[in-house]
Parts: C-alpha cells; structure tokens; sequence
C-alpha cells in the first residue's frame, strides 16, 4: 500500500540537507497533500 | 525540532487525526533525522517544545529512503534531490530513521 | 579594472557570560524551563578566556594558524588546546569580555551603558594599554557609577544587566519607555554587534595599510536591524560604527541578507570601487548575541564546554586596482535567482556554474572554494554535520554529473579544492568570507591562482519569502599588467613614447 497517495504530508526540510520546497515538488507526485512544509537552519 | 513546527505538527494531528498523516524530514545527517522523527513519534527530546510528552507515533520518513522514493516521479526526484545522494550519508540515515519507526510510529 | 582587496581583518570577542544571558537558546530555555538542569549547567561548562584563545579554530580565525595547517589537527579540536597561543593575531584578536564592554560604552551615544565603578577601575588600563584602541576611545569610556544605580534600572527599569564572572557590572538602560524597537534588550544586542564592528574596521585600517581618512564608503552587512518604531530597520550601523572608528571621510549603509549579506556587500563594494564611485569601501559586520550558545544543548549534553562563546567580526578593505593585490572579478558573479527553485543542484548550480560556464572555465580550474566555512567541532556535535564539507561534497557531485570529475575523484576534490571549517557559527560571520584574508596571501604568494567565495541566505527564516539565497564571486590574482598590454600599449610603453615626443618638440625647439 502506498504510504503517501491520499494522505497530508508535514515537510521538515532542512537548509544544509533537503529544503521544504524540493522535497514538496516530489511528495506531490506521489499523490500527498503538502499542509506545511518548512525548512530549518542549525548554523 | 524547531517550536513553531512541533506547533503546527501538533495543530495538524489535532485537525486532520494523527493517522492521516506523514512527516517527510530532510535533514542533513543521521542522528538529525533520528531527533527530528523522535520528536514527532515519542515527542521532543530535548523538552523544549510543544511536543514535549506528546506521543504522536506519526508515520514519518527521510526524503532519501527507499521507500519514499519509490513513490515519487522520477524524473522530478532526479532533478530536485538525486545529487544529494552522493553528499548525505544515506545508510546511516536509513538506520536511524527505521530504528524510531520500529520503536516509536504508531500508523 | 576590477577592484583589489588591500586587507582584511577578523576579531573575536570572548563574551562567555552573555552565552546565558542573551543567546536565544538559554533565554527561550529560561522562559519555557526556568528551572531546568540546562540552565544550570551552562556556568559549569563555559570555556575560560586562555582556553578560547588557545581553541585551535579560533586562532586560525585571527590568522595565526593556516588553515592547512587546522587541517592536519587531529578531529575534535575542543580537548586539544594550542599551548601559549596569542590573543593578538596577523588579522585581529581575540579580545576578553572584560575588556570589550569599556569598547561597547565607547560606542554608545546616547548614555543607555553604565558600568560599575568598582569594574572601571580595575579594568579600564587594560583597555586602554591595547595598541588598536586609540585615545579617541579610550576617552569615550564614563567614569563608573555606584553598584546601587545599575541594580536598579535593572530590577525596575528593564535594563539588560552586563555580567562578569557572574556578576552584574553594568547595564545597557532602554533608550525609550514605550517603543520596542528601542528596548533594553534592542539596544543590547545593536551595541555588541556595532562595538565588534569597531574592532573590526579599527583592524581592517591597520593590515590594509591604509590611513582613517582614506575610507569613503562604510557597507555593514550584519543581521541586526536598527530604528524605531516609525522605521523599525532604519539603520545605519555602518556609519554608526564608523563614527567611532574614526573613519572621518566616510558614508555608508547597511546590506541585509541574512548570512549571504556578506557576500552581496563585497559584490557591492567592488562595483561601487570599479565604477569609480568611491575610491576605497570597507565590508564591516560585528557579531551576534542572540546565537551564543545556540548549539549549547547538545555540547553540554555530549560532554563538550559550550563553545559557542564567542562575537565574530570582519572587515575587508576594497580599493582601486593597485597593480599588486588579488582582485574580485566582477565578470564572474554567481547568483541565485528568483527562478532558480531550491534543488539543492539547482542551487549549486547557480551559485558555482553558471559564472564558470560564461568564463570557459571548469569546476576544478578554481583552486579553493569558500562557501559556508563553519567550524565542524561545533556543528557536528549538533546534528548539523560538517557543514564546509557538505557543500564541498555538493560542488564535487555537480563535477561529476556534469562530467569534470570522477566519481572516485570525489573525496580527494573535497580536500584538494576545499579547506576546513573554523568559524564561529554567528550566521553570517561564517559565509565565505572567513577565506578572504588567506586567499588574499595565498594568491600574492602564489599558492593558489583564484578562490570562489560562496554566501548562502536562509531567507525563508524572516517569514516573508520560502526562497532562498547565494550569491558568489572569484577572486584572483592582479591582472592590471597583462590588461594594460592586451590593450596594446604598457605603462612602461607610453612613458617611453611621451619621453620621445618631448626629446622630439625639444630637438625642434633647438632647431629654431
């Protein structure tokens, strides 16, 4: 079974790893609704 | 994890039922990810933020694990993540997030 | 001709008390776990001012360890001090709290400092002896006043006490009852990032070798904002710390861009010098109050000292080409646009191949990159990895897709064309420019051909954009004789042909 199609998705990106916004554009395409998606800096 | 997140993480659960939802992280290292998907599985580590106690065991994933990706267009993953393959430790974040997941989510 | 790079400095100031007292993780701490174990920890696992000079990153940082040779110290560098080092280096110093607060009463106009007399008398003739602090300042310092006073506006005027060794010693008072913009709390942090900008403008004048006068523009490119509540960002740090510097011929203004603010004021200065607007601008930035400690969590947590107990400062000094000093390529500019999108290939992209495509050139034709150069010891330990090796990791990953390096290539690139981290994280202390003063000589010794420096912004922290943003530059070395003879005719030459015309109009003249 699927784990995104259907469901809303939390985006925790992070600045030095994967930013919100890149990781929103796939999470769409697998079929999720993106409710909030933010990034974190540690530095 | 950031407190203005765990606020809307925990806004989000109240909202649309725990159960309907997954966390995708992107963070940076292994140890990162494992905090990040503690705190919205067993609640904040540090005791910090609004998620502190709070036990919302949400399904959650790194965006580099195998089974996120293989849900996602290849071609747009390809072009928005695939580089960061060769820069993130993927094997390491893999063990850290499976093993929160297998103690922790609850979905 | 492009602009050159006459000197630059960097300064450290060790403010371990404010670690609890004004960075935002120990303050937040205070608000939501007033009683916590944390708190009372920190006191405990503060470094000493012979420890943070001897801290192997921070003496790389004022320029008396190479970076080359940070790298060969063995990792982690918190249990491995290096013995008798100086608080006084090639680029600036690295100056104790005690000292500092006579530098932050000096650069406040409006009275809001009060430093207790006991703390004046004991500590005044330190400040004075150092060789960089000028009469000028040493004058602006007040006499103390009674202990009384401070510990009343601080109990009852919602004055921002100043500690020493856990003990209050002064205070900086709110310069308005009402406005918020102009709070105790404001006012603090706005005076210790214009007082290490001071430092770092009094120390940039000096390696640069240049006098006060000769300074026409001031850039401040730090992340504090200043005004009131009719202009809550109005500014001007620049001038502000200028003022006190004594930089008398100079204007300026603050850039603001979150840690890629550095970068784009550099970029500013060099066109400002090249268009022949000014003839000499300096890049300055103090520090930042709110990130002591911010990481303090996890060190204490790890068995480590907090180690972000430091204010950073810099200032680089641009000015017209001199035929000797590395210039700043203003041809090769990197930027991350609106459009760019936030794939982190994208990103790189835009910040690193997109000026070497239009150059001709290839990834591993620059010799080092600079891009976010914080100091690992702090970062790892907290969860955010190594930063300077992340970024280096991505440059090497663009290489190979874009078929200039070999995936088994990848790991030495990262040591070949990078360098280790060692600045504190203070945001945007640690974007690129930390590198500048190196490159400076590495090129003029001839170590190195060119440097890229890389700023990098989280914009999306000020909650008015999700973008984020870079922007980036190459630095490489005096090209003003080889333009000269591309177009045509050398100095030398035209000395020549003008001593020939006038031995010519003279020989006529004879004639007749």
């Amino acid at each position: 079974m699927a784990i995104l199609d259907g469901k809303k998705a939390i985006i925790i990106g992070d600045r030095d790893g994967i930013p919100g916004p890149a990781i929103a554009e796939c999470v769409k395409t697998a079929g999720a609704e993106v409710v909030f998606s933010s990034t974190e800096c540690f530095v | 994890m950031d407190l203005e997140n765990q606020k809307r993480v925990k806004e989000f659960a109240d909202e649309y039922g725990a159960e309907n939802l997954v966390v995708v992280l992107g963070a940076a290292e292994g140890e990162a990810s494992g905090l990040a998907a503690e705190t919205v599985t067993a609640g904040d580590p540090t005791f910090a933020g609004p998620l502190t106690g709070v036990q919302l065991g949400l399904k959650v994933y790194h965006v580099c694990e195998p089974e996120m990706k293989e849900e996602f267009d290849e071609e747009v993953y390809d072009e928005q993540i695939s580089m960061m393959e060769m820069v993130l430790d993927v094997d390491d974040i893999i063990n850290e997030m499976t093993a929160i997941r297998d103690e922790f989510c609850k979905f | 001709m492009n602009s050159v790079i006459k000197g630059a400095s960097y300064v450290l100031v060790h403010t371990p008390d404010m670690v609890l007292y004004n960075g935002t993780t120990q303050t937040t701490e205070r608000i939501v776990n007033p009683d916590s174990e944390y708190l009372k920890e920190v006191p405990n696992n503060l470094r000493s001012f012979k420890e943070a000079v001897e801290y192997w990153p921070n003496q790389t940082y004022i320029g008396n360890v190479h970076p080359d040779e940070l790298a060969q110290v063995e990792f982690p560098w918190y249990d491995k001090n290096k013995e008798g080092a100086d608080r006084f280096g090639r680029y600036g110093e690295i100056m104790p709290q005690e000292e500092f607060l006579f530098l932050v009463q000096a650069s406040d106009m409006f009275e809001v400092v009060r430093l207790d007399k006991e703390f004046v008398a004991k500590y005044k003739d330190a400040f004075a002896a150092n060789p960089i602090i000028s009469e000028d300042i040493v004058e602006k310092v007040h006499e103390g006043v009674e202990l009384g006073e401070i510990e009343h506006f601080v109990n009852e005027e919602h004055a921002e006490g100043l500690y020493h060794d856990g003990k209050l010693v002064g205070c900086v008072k709110r310069a308005h009852d009402i406005d918020v913009n102009l709070s105790a709390h404001v006012m603090h942090e706005n005076l210790m990032s214009k007082a290490s900008s001071v430092l770092a403008l009094l120390y940039a004048v000096r390696n640069a070798g240049i006098d006060k006068a000769d300074v026409e523009y001031v850039i401040d490119c730090a992340e504090e904002a200043c005004g009131d509540m009719n202009q809550r960002g109005g500014g001007n740090f620049a001038k502000a710390a200028a003022e006190v510097a004594g930089l008398v011929s100079a204007t300026g203004s603050d850039a603001r861009g979150f840690c890629a603010a550095p970068a784009h004021a550099l970029i500013e200065a060099a066109a400002l010098v090249k268009s022949g607007a000014y003839k000499t601008v300096v890049v300055t930035s103090g520090g930042c109050t709110a990130k002591l400690g911010m990481n303090g969590k996890d060190h204490i947590k790890k068995g480590l000292p907090i180690l972000e107990d430091c204010l950073g400062g810099f200032a680089v000094v641009i000015s017209e080409n001199d035929g000797v000093n590395p210039e700043i390529d203003l041809n090769m500019l990197g930027r991350h646009s609106v459009g760019t999108g936030s794939a982190p290939q994208a990103v790189i992209g835009s910040l690193v191949t997109d000026s070497l495509d239009k150059a001709g050139m290839k990834i591993p034709d620059i010799d080092k990159y600079s891009p976010e150069m914080q100091n690992p010891d702090i970062t790892k330990p907290a969860g955010a990895g190594d930063v300077p090796l992340a970024n280096y990791k991505m440059i090497a990953a663009l290489a190979v897709k874009r078929g200039e390096l070999d995936k088994k290539e990848l790991a030495a690139f990262t040591k070949e064309h990078g360098l280790t981290g060692w600045a504190p994280t203070q945001g945007h202390i640690p974007s690129g420019v930390p590198y500048i003063g190196f490159a400076r000589e590495d090129i003029l010794d001839g170590k190195i051909r060119n440097a890229m420096i890389i700023g990098k912004g989280s914009l999306f922290l000020g909650r008015m954009t999700n973008l984020f943003d870079g922007v980036s530059f190459v630095i490489h070395g005096n090209t003003a004789e080889e333009e000269s003879a591309a177009a045509g005719v050398s100095e030398e030459e035209v000395k020549g042909l003008i001593a020939k015309a006038m031995k010519d109009f003279a020989a006529t003249l004879m004639a007749e």
